[in-house]
C-alpha cells in the first residue's frame, strides 16, 4: 500500500470560441473519446446554449419552438465540467501568452484553442442596407426580429431564392406577410437544383401564394429610418415592411485573422484541422480546407471528428473533405441534391419524370459511377444515391432500373400488365377524365371494344394528355388476352419521349401546358432539355396553341428562323425582302442595288417564289443591310421561315389580255393578311388570273385560279421534292371569300398538322373529305377558324428584321464575343 | 495538365445565351463557344467535321449540338460526331473561373473530318 498519491497531473485547458454547431459537436466527440483530458472553457457569443441552427427555419414557420432545438442545455454543459461564458464574445486571442480575452474583459489561458466562429450573413452594399427592418437569416435574434414583424402583417421582401431564402420565404408566408423572393439568377437554388427541378419548386411556392421575381437585381433599399420598399435595378419598386437578405454567407475569420493565423476565405487548416499555429485547431464554416469552403453541417460534423480524435492525442485522424447534398426544410415541398448535377464530359444523365404525381429526378452518372443527383417530390432515395455517390459504387448491375430508386424490382413494379391486373377496380387510370378502370373494362367487355380508339371514343379515357395510353393499352389486353391485337404504333415524336406529335399536341391543350420545361415535365421527357427534333415541335405548337401569350424560345429554333436569313454552304447568308404579291419598284430596287454595292454582296438572284434573293451576306452585316432595306420600307420576307413564305401572282386583268380578276391585286391581299405567320411547315401561296395558270397555283400549298365567275380555289400541292398537284377545294365568288377560306385553311393547317409536314403530306394524310367538312360544309367553323388564325397573326405581323437591325433584340447573335491571337 | 496551360479571358459566362453559343476569333480560326442548359461551358472549332458548318449555329441540346447544314450532331465535351456519323471538330480547353471564360489556346487541337482536317 503505498503511503502517499501522486498529485493528480494538471490537466490541459481548452478554450472553444464559438458555442455552435461544429465546435460543440467536436466537445461531444472529445468527451466521449477522453472525458478527463482537458479543462474547458466555451465562449458564446449568442446569449443562448448550443442550439440546432438548421430548426430555425421551423422555429420561424411555428413547427417547432427554441427549447424544442436546444441540442445541450446548461446542465449539460455543468454535468461535464464545461465552464460556459455565454454572450460573451471574443475580442483578441494573444498566441505569444497563449490567452484569449474576450468583450467583458475575461481573459483566460489555453494550451489548445479551437476556434469554431461560424460565418456571417452577406450583406450586399446597396443603399439603405442599414436601415431598421433589414434582416438576416443566421441566428435566433433574426428569427425574433422577423416573428415581430410577421405579428403585424405586412409585406416581406426576401432577397436570395437560396436554400435559407426560401425557408425564410415559406416561414413569413406561413406567419400571414405577403412574400416576394428577389432572386438574380433565373433558377431557384441554381446551386443545387437543375433548371427543372428549379422551376418545379418555383411553381410549388407560387401556388402557395409566394412571388417569386427571377434575375432581379437589387438597386436600393428605400426608406428614411425603417425600410418601405427595395428598389430593382430596372426601376422597379417592391413595398416593404421587412427585407431579409439571404444572398450568401462568408466565414467569420475575424478574429483568426487579427490573431495572424493564415486565412484565405476561411481559416486555413490542414487535415488535421490544425491552423497555422499548431496550438490552434479550427473548424466549421469558418475554416477553409484545402481551398474548400462549407454551408452544411454534415461536412461539419466530419471535421468536428478529426479535430476531436486530434485533440484526443491520436497523431492519425485526418479530413480529407467533403461531398454534400443538400434538402430544403419547407414542409411537403421535397427537395434533395447532391454532387455534381452539371453533367459535362463523358457523363450520362438518366431522366425520370412523373408527371402525375409531381416527381422529377434525375441522375448523373459517369463512368458507371454517380455523380451527382437532384430529385424533386420523391426525395426517398436521396440518401441511397448519395450513399453510392460518396463511395464510388459501380453502378452498372443496377444501370436500367436505378432511376426507380431503391425499393424497385418487385413483380409489381417490373411488369406493368400485373401491375394494372393488381389494381382494384376503383383505381383511377385516365387522370384527365376521372375514369377508373372498372369502367374501362367493362366498356371493353359490354360493347364488344378492340382498339385504344374506341375505349377513347366510349370512355374519354387517354383521350385528353394521353399519359395513361400505356395503361388502358394493358387493360384491353388483359380484358382481351389473344384478341387484342395490339396497336399500330404511330411514331414518337423523337427519343426524348413516346408520345407521338398528337399527343404531345393534345396534351398541350388538355393540359394548359405553357412552357417547354412544363410540357417535358408533364409528358415525362427523357432528356434535360430535349433535342434538335422536339423542341422546335414543341415551340411551334406552343405559339400555335397560346397566340400572344407564349414566349418564343429563340433557342428551340433553327439558325434561319433565329437570325431571320437563310444559311448557305459557306456559313453566309441570304436576304430576301418581302415584295408584295411579287410587285416592286424603281426605289426599292434601287435600294437593293446599294446594299448590293455597299456590302459587297456577290450574287442576287430571282427566286422561284418571284422576290430578290442576295447571297453571301456575312453574319455581322446582316443588322446592317436589314437597316438600309428596312429604310426603303421593305421589311423581311420570311424566306427562311416555317411559315408564310411567298404569294406568287401574274398579272391578271390589269394587264393580260386574258386575265378574268385582278389576281395581282389578290395576291397582294392574301400576302398582307398571311405574312408572319408560323406554320408546321413552309407555306406558299399562288394565284393566277385565268386558267393559263401562270403563276403555277395548281402545285401550291393553296393556289386561287381566278375564272370569270369567281375564284376556284386548290389545296394540298407540293413543287418539292414528291411533286404534287393540288384538289381542288371549292369554288367561290368573291375575293372576301377567298380571304376566309385561306385563313381558316391556314389555321386547319396550323391546328392540325404535325410539325415539318407541309399541306401536301397533312392533306393526303386527313384527306381531302376531312378538309372539306371543316370548311366547306361548316360555315360555322370555318369562320371560327379564320377568326383564329386572324386573331393569332394580330401578335405575329412584326417584322423581324427591325428589332434586330436597331440592336434591341437579339445584339449577342451578331457579334463575336471576342477576338484573341 | 492545368498548370502548363495559359488561360485567355474572352468574356464572362453570361455573354453567352443559355442553350447557345458565342464565336470568339483566333489565330487558329474561329472557335465556338457554347453554354449548356447546365451552364456547362465547352469550346469547339468552329466547323462541323462533315463539310464545314459552322457549329455555332446549330441547336444545343444537353451536352450535344447539331449542325445547322445536315443535322450531324457533336459532342460538345469531345468535339466527336454522335452515332452513325464519324468525324471530329477540333476542340480547345476551356474553363470558367468565377463567371469569367478562359480559353488554354495553345493546346487547341485541330479536328479531322471530310473538310480537309486530315
Ligand atoms: C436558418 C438556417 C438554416 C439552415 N439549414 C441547414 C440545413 O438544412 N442543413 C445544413 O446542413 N445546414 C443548414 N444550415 C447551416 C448550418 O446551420 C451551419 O452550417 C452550421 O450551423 C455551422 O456551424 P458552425 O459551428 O460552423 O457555426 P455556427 O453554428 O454558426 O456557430 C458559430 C457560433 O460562434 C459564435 N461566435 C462567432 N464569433 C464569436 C466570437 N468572437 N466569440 C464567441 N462566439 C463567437 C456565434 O455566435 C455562433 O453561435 C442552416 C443555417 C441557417 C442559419
Ligand atoms: S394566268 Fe391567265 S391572266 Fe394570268 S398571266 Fe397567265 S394568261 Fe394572263
Ligand atoms: S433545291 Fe433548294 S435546297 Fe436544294 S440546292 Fe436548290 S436551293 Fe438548295
Ligand atoms: S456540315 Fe455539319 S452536318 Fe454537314
Amino acid at each position: 500500500m503505498s503511503t502517499h498519491t501522486n498529485p493528480p497531473t494538471p490537466r490541459e485547458r481548452l478554450v472553444v470560441v464559438g458555442n455552435g454547431m461544429a465546435g460543440i459537436r467536436t466537445l461531444e466527440e472529445l468527451l466521449a473519446k477522453a472525458p478527463d483530458r482537458y479543462d474547458i472553457t466555451v465562449f458564446g457569443a449568442e446569449p443562448h446554449p448550443n442550439y440546432n441552427r438548421i430548426m430555425l427555419s421551423p422555429v420561424l414557420a411555428g413547427e417547432k419552438t427554441f427549447e424544442q432545438i436546444v441540442l445541450n442545455g446548461r446542465d449539460w454543459y455543468e454535468a461535464n465540467g464545461i465552464r460556459l461564458l455565454t454572450g460573451d464574445r471574443v475580442e483578441v486571442i494573444d498566441r505569444a501568452n497563449c490567452t484569449v480575452t474576450a468583450i467583458s474583459g475575461l481573459t483566460v489561458p489555453y494550451d489548445k484553442l479551437l476556434i469554431a466562429t461560424g460565418s456571417t450573413p452577406v450583406i450586399i452594399p446597396v443603399p439603405g442596407s442599414t436601415l431598421t427592418g433589414v434582416v438576416g437569416f443566421r441566428d435566433l435574434a433574426d428569427v425574433d426580429t422577423m416573428l415581430e414583424a410577421a405579428a403585424r402583417g405586412g409585406r416581406a421582401v426576401v432577397i436570395g431564392g437560396g436554400l435559407l431564402g426560401l425557408e425564410a420565404a415559406n416561414g413569413l408566408k406561413v406567419k400571414g406577410m405577403d412574400v416576394t423572393v428577389l432572386h438574380l439568377m433565373d433558377t431557384l437554388m441554381e446551386r443545387q437544383l437543375d433548371r427543372s427541378a428549379g422551376a418545379l419548386l418555383r411553381h410549388e411556392l407560387e401556388r402557395r401564394g409566394i412571388t417569386v421575381l427571377t434575375g432581379a437585381d437589387t438597386a436600393e433599399i428605400v426608406g428614411s429610418e425603417k425600410v418601405s420598399a427595395v428598389r430593382l435595378k430596372n426601376g422597379q419598386e417592391l413595398p416593404a415592411d421587412l427585407v431579409v437578405m439571404a444572398v450568401g454567407i462568408r466565414p467569420n475569420t475575424t478574429l483568426g485573422k487579427a490573431a495572424g493565423l493564415a486565412c484565405g476565405r476561411g481559416i486555413q487548416v490542414d487535415d488535421a484541422m490544425t491552423t497555422s499555429d499548431p496550438a490552434i485547431l479550427s473548424v466549421g464554416e469558418c475554416v477553409e480546407h484545402r481551398g474548400q469552403t462549407y454551408g452544411l453541417v454534415a461536412p461539419l460534423f466530419e471535421m468536428a471528428k478529426v479535430a476531436a480524435a486530434r485533440l484526443a492525442g491520436s497523431a492519425e485522424a485526418a479530413y480529407t473533405g467533403s461531398v454534400t447534398s443538400t434538402k430544403l426544410k419547407v414542409t411537403g415541398v421535397d427537395v434533395f441534391s447532391a454532387g455534381d448535377f452539371t453533367g459535362g464530359k463523358d457523363c450520362e444523365d438518366i431522366v425520370f419524370r412523373d408527371a402525375a404525381r409531381g416527381v422529377y429526378k434525375r441522375v448523373v452518372v459517369k463512368e458507371n459511377r454517380i455523380l451527382g443527383a437532384v430529385l424533386y417530390g420523391d426525395t426517398k432515395d436521396g440518401g441511397w444515391y448519395f450513399q453510392m455517390l460518396k463511395d464510388g459504387t459501380e453502378v452498372a448491375p443496377v444501370r436500367d432500373t436505378l432511376i426507380f430508386g431503391q425499393s424497385f424490382g418487385g413483380e409489381g413494379a417490373a411488369n406493368p400488365k400485373a401491375a394494372v391486373a393488381a389494381l382494384p377496380d376503383s383505381a383511377e387510370i385516365c387522370g384527365c377524365n376521372g375514369v377508373c378502370k372498372g369502367t374501362i373494362v367493362t366498356a371493353i367487355t359490354e360493347k364488344g371494344l378492340s382498339s385504344l380508339d374506341e375505349v377513347r371514343a366510349h370512355t374519354k379515357a387517354s383521350a385528353s394528355c394521353g399519359s395513361c395510353t400505356g395503361q388502358v393499352e394493358q387493360l384491353l389486353a388483359l380484358t382481351l388476352g389473344d384478341g387484342y391485337a395490339g396497336e399500330a404504333k404511330a411514331k414518337p415524336m423523337c427519343k426524348c419521349t413516346d408520345r407521338t406529335h398528337d399527343e404531345v399536341r393534345r396534351a398541350i391543350t388538355a393540359l394548359d401546358l405553357k412552357t417547354i420545361p412544363d410540357v417535358m415535365q408533364r409528358l415525362e421527357w427523357r432528356t434535360p432539355d430535349g433535342c434538335h427534333h422536339c423542341r422546335p415541335a414543341l415551340n411551334y405548337y406552343l405559339l400555335c396553341e397560346w397566340p400572344g401569350e407564349y414566349k418564343d424560345d429563340s433557342r428551340s429554333r433553327y439558325i434561319n428562323e433565329r437570325v431571320h436569313a437563310n444559311i448557305q454552304k459557306d456559313g453566309t447568308y441570304s436576304v430576301v425582302p418581302r415584295m408584295w404579291g411579287g410587285l416592286t419598284s424603281a426605289k426599292e430596287l434601287r435600294a437593293i442595288a446599294d446594299v448590293v454595292d455597299k456590302f459587297a454582296i456577290p450574287t442576287v438572284k430571282v427566286t422561284g417564289g418571284q422576290r430578290i434573293d442576295l447571297f453571301g451576306v456575312k453574319k455581322e452585316d446582316l443588322p446592317a443591310v436589314w437597316a438600309d432595306l428596312n429604310a426603303a420600307g421593305m421589311v423581311s420576307g420570311h424566306a427562311y421561315a416555317k411559315g408564310l413564305r411567298t404569294v406568287k401572282t401574274c398579272v391578271g386583268s390589269e394587264w393580260c389580255r386574258f386575265g378574268t380578276q385582278d389576281s395581282t391585286g389578290l395576291g397582294v391581299k392574301l400576302e398582307r393578311m398571311t405574312w408572319g405567320t408560323w406554320t408546321p411547315h413552309k407555306v406558299k401561296l399562288a394565284v393566277s388570273g385565268c386558267p393559263r395558270n401562270c403563276a403555277e397555283a395548281t402545285i401550291k400549298d393553296l393556289g386561287v385560279v381566278c375564272v370569270d365567275s369567281g375564284y376556284e380555289l386548290h389545296v394540298g400541292g407540293n413543287g418539292g421534292m414528291h411533286v404534287r398537284a393540288c384538289d381542288l377545294l371549292v369554288k367561290v365568288e368573291t375575293e372576301a371569300e377567298v380571304l376566309e377560306y385561306t385563313g381558316a385553311y391556314m389555321q386547319l393547317y396550323r391546328e392540325e398538322a404535325r410539325y415539318l409536314e407541309r399541306t401536301a403530306p397533312w392533306v393526303e394524310r386527313v384527306g381531302l373529305d376531312h378538309i372539306r367538312r371543316r370548311l366547306v360544309d361548316d360555315a360555322e367553323g370555318r369562320a371560327a377558324l379564320n377568326a383564329r388564325f386572324l386573331f393569332s397573326q394580330s401578335f405575329s405581323q412584326d417584322d423581324p428584321w427591325a428589332e434586330r437591325a436597331n440592336g434591341s433584340v437579339d445584339r449577342h447573335e451578331f457579334a463575336p464575343l471576342a477576338q484573341v491571337g | 495538365m492545368d498548370q502548363s496551360i495559359s488561360w485567355i479571358t474572352v468574356g464572362s459566362v453570361e455573354d453567352i445565351p443559355r442553350q447557345g453559343s458565342r464565336v470568339v476569333r483566333t489565330g487558329f480560326g474561329d472557335i465556338a463557344l457554347f453554354r449548356t442548359v447546365a451552364d456547362e461551358v465547352y469550346a469547339l472549332e468552329d466547323r462541323c467535321p462533315h463539310a464545314g458548318g459552322p457549329l455555332s449555329q446549330g441547336i444545343v441540346h444537353g451536352a450535344r449540338v447539331t449542325c445547322p447544314l445536315h443535322s450531324w450532331v457533336i459532342d460538345l465535351a469531345s468535339g466527336e460526331a454522335v452515332g452513325p456519323d464519324e468525324g471530329c471538330a477540333g476542340h480547345c480547353p476551356v474553363r470558367v473561373v468565377d463567371g469569367a471564360v478562359q480559353l488554354g489556346l495553345a493546346a487547341f487541337r485541330p479536328g479531322r473530318g471530310g473538310c480537309g482536317h486530315g
